[in-house]
C-alpha cells in the first residue's frame, strides 16, 4: 500500500500542489467579503491566513518522520509547502497592514517593537525570508545541499515562534494553539535521538 | 433630574428596522463589488452622528467568556440560560438590601434610549441603541449608607449552560466594579434592551451595566449581585492580569496598553475594506473628565 502511495504520490506534480493550495486565498477572500466570516471579516481573515501558515509548516514537518518511520516519500513536496507557508504568512501581514491596521505605520512600528506577540510573529516572518527565496534547485547547487539543509533548519525555530505568536494573540490560556505547540514539539522530538545515531546520513530536515 | 444626561439623538435617529436588516446586505454586496470607498468608517468620530451597528452585528460579535471565548460562542450557546424568572441580591452598605424578583427590583425604572459608543479593549468598537435607566435612580432607590465608596457586580454562574464556566477559562464568577461616584454619573446605564427589544442573552439579558467611557469588559452583564462596599471591590481581568487590565479601565487613547495599541480602533460593520479611526478619549464622552480630576491616568489606568 506504501508503495502504491509512493508511486502516486512519483506522479504528481509538485506544481499541482502549489495551485491547490492557493485556492483557498481566493475562497477565504471571497467569504470575508460575502459575509460568511461573520461581522468582522478582517480579523477573521486574518486568524484564517495565520493558521493556513502554521498548518503548512506544520505539513512540512512531517515529510522526514513520514518517510522514515513510515516509508511515505513524499520528499519533492517538502520545498512546495514551505514555499506555499510563506505565501499565506505574507497574505497575513499584509491583511495585517492593509486592511486591519489601515497602513498606519507608526503604530505598527510601536506595536513591532512593543508588543512581544507582534515582535515574534515579526522574527517568524523575517526568518521565512531566506528560506523562500532559496526554495528552488538553483540555489540548492549553488549553496551545496549540506550548507542548504543546515539554512533550512531555521525552520524548526520559525515553527516554535509561529506557536508562541498563536497562543500569545490570545487573552487567555486557549486548548487549540497549545495543541499547535504540542504537536510541533512532538514533530521536532522525533527527529532528535535518531539523528545523532545515523549521525547525519540520512539528515534531511 | 437636573442633572440628567441628555441625548442628542432620539428614537427617530435610530436605522428604521428594515434599514438595518438591510445594510449588512447592501455592505456585503459593495464590497465583493469592490466599492470600498463609500464604507469609510466617520473619522471624526465626535461630531458625526453616530450610526449604530445592526441588531445582527450586536448580536453576533461579543465576548462573554461563561459562553466561550471565540466572538460567536456567547451567540452559539447563550440561549438556554434561563432568564425568567431572574433574581439580584443587593447587599453590603446599603439601606435596602435583599434578594430581589428583577421586576420588584426595576419594575418601576423609566426606560430611556441611549445611543451609545462601545469600544472594546481589543480595539474594536460598535454603536448600540441601548434601552435602560440610570443606575443613579435605582442607587437612590437602594439608598447607599454613608461608608459605601464603591460598588461592586457579580454575573450568574450557570456550569449547565455556560460551557466557559465548565472550562474555567478565566475565574468565574465575573465581577466588576465602580467608584460611586462613577456608578451615579448619569452617563452610567443598566441596560435591559437595545433597539426597543429585550436583550439577547449573548448582549447580558436580562440586566446589564453599560458605561460608555470605559472598555467593554468594565460593562458586566446577565448581573445577579450588587453590592456596596467602602473598599476598592476585585475585579476578574484586573485579577487575571493587572498590569494589562486596571480598575479604572477609561478608554484612553493617550495610554498604552501592553497588548493592544489604544491609538485607534477598528468599526465593526465597515466591511472588508473599513479603515481604522481614531479612539477618542474618555470614547467621546469628556463630560466625565471632572471625576478623574487631580488623578494620574496613566498610573490609574
Amino acid at each position: 500500500m506504501i508503495d502504491a502511495l509512493n508511486r502516486a504520490a512519483r506522479k504528481v506534480p509538485t506544481w499541482a500542489v502549489f495551485v491547490l493550495g492557493l485556492l483557498p486565498i481566493p475562497y477565504l477572500f471571497y467569504r470575508a467579503a460575502t459575509g460568511g466570516l461573520g461581522v468582522e471579516p478582517i480579523t477573521a481573515l486574518e486568524r484564517e491566513m495565520g493558521l493556513w501558515t502554521l498548518q503548512l509548516i506544520i505539513a512540512g514537518l512531517c515529510i522526514t518522520p513520514l518517510r522514515r518511520f513510515a516509508g511515505v516519500n513524499l520528499i519533492k513536496f517538502r520545498r512546495t509547502l514551505g514555499v506555499l507557508s510563506f505565501v499565506y504568512v505574507v497574505v497575513h501581514l499584509g491583511i495585517w497592514v492593509g486592511l486591519d491596521m489601515s497602513l498606519r505605520w507608526g503604530q505598527m512600528w510601536a506595536d513591532i517593537l512593543k508588543r512581544p506577540y507582534i515582535t515574534i510573529g515579526m522574527v517568524a516572518f523575517v526568518l521565512m525570508i531566506p528560506l523562500a527565496v532559496t526554495s528552488n534547485n538553483l540555489s540548492i547547487r549553488k549553496m551545496g545541499g549540506a550548507a542548504w539543509r543546515k539554512m533550512h533548519k531555521a525552520v524548526y525555530a520559525i515553527a516554535l515562534l509561529g506557536a508562541a505568536h498563536f497562543i500569545m494573540v490570545q487573552k487567555v490560556w486557549e486548548a487549540e494553539p497549545l495543541i499547535y505547540l504540542a504537536v510541533i514539539l512532538g514533530l521536532l522530538a522525533l527527529r532528535a535521538r535518531p539523528l545523532q545515531k545515523t549521525s547525519g546520513v540520512r539528515a534531511g530536515g | 433630574m437636573a442633572h440628567r444626561w441628555t441625548n442628542t439623538l432620539t428614537r427617530n435617529d435610530i436605522t428604521p428596522k428594515a434599514l438595518w436588516l438591510n445594510r449588512r446586505a447592501v455592505l456585503g454586496g459593495m464590497a465583493a463589488g469592490g466599492l470600498a470607498g463609500g464604507i469609510a468608517a466617520p473619522a471624526a468620530a465626535q461630531s458625526a452622528p453616530l450610526e449604530p451597528n445592526t441588531l445582527e452585528e450586536i448580536r453576533s460579535y461579543n465576548n462573554f467568556y461563561e459562553f466561550g471565548t471565540g466572538k460567536g460562542d456567547p451567540a452559539e450557546n447563550a440561549g438556554a440560560m434561563q432568564t425568567d424568572p431572574w433574581q439580584v441580591t443587593v447587599d453590603g452598605l446599603v439601606d435596602n438590601p435583599g434578594t430581589y424578583a428583577l421586576d420588584d427590583l426595576i419594575g418601576d425604572m423609566t426606560i430611556e434610549d441611549r445611543i451609545y459608543r462601545f469600544r472594546c479593549v481589543e480595539a474594536w468598537s460598535m454603536v448600540v441603541p441601548w434601552n435602560g435607566f440610570e443606575l443613579g435612580d435605582l442607587l437612590q432607590k437602594l439608598g447607599p449608607q454613608e461608608g459605601a465608596k464603591f460598588i461592586a457586580f457579580e454575573t450568574a454562574v450557570i456550569p449547565e449552560v455556560m460551557p466557559g464556566v465548565r472550562r474555567r477559562v478565566l475565574d468565574f464568577p465575573y465581577v466588576e466594579g465602580l467608584r460611586l461616584d462613577e456608578a451615579m454619573h448619569p452617563l452610567t446605564l443598566m441596560a435591559t434592551g437595545l433597539y426597543g427589544e429585550p436583550l439577547a442573552n449573548q448582549n447580558g439579558a436580562p440586566l446589564r451595566l453599560v458605561v460608555p467611557w470605559k472598555y467593554g469588559f468594565k460593562s458586566i452583564k446577565s448581573i445577579v449581585r450588587i453590592t456596596l462596599t467602602d473598599e476598592m471591590p476585585p475585579t476578574t481581568w484586573n485579577r487575571l492580569n493587572a498590569r494589562e487590565y486596571g480598575f479604572y479601565s477609561n478608554v484612553n487613547p493617550n495610554v498604552d496598553h501592553p497588548r493592544w495599541s489604544q491609538a485607534s480602533e477598528r468599526v465593526i460593520g465597515g466591511g472588508l475594506f473599513s479603515s481604522r479611526q481614531d479612539t477618542l478619549m474618555f470614547n467621546g464622552y469628556p463630560e466625565v473628565a471632572p471625576l478623574y480630576e487631580g488623578m494620574d491616568l496613566s498610573v490609574a489606568y
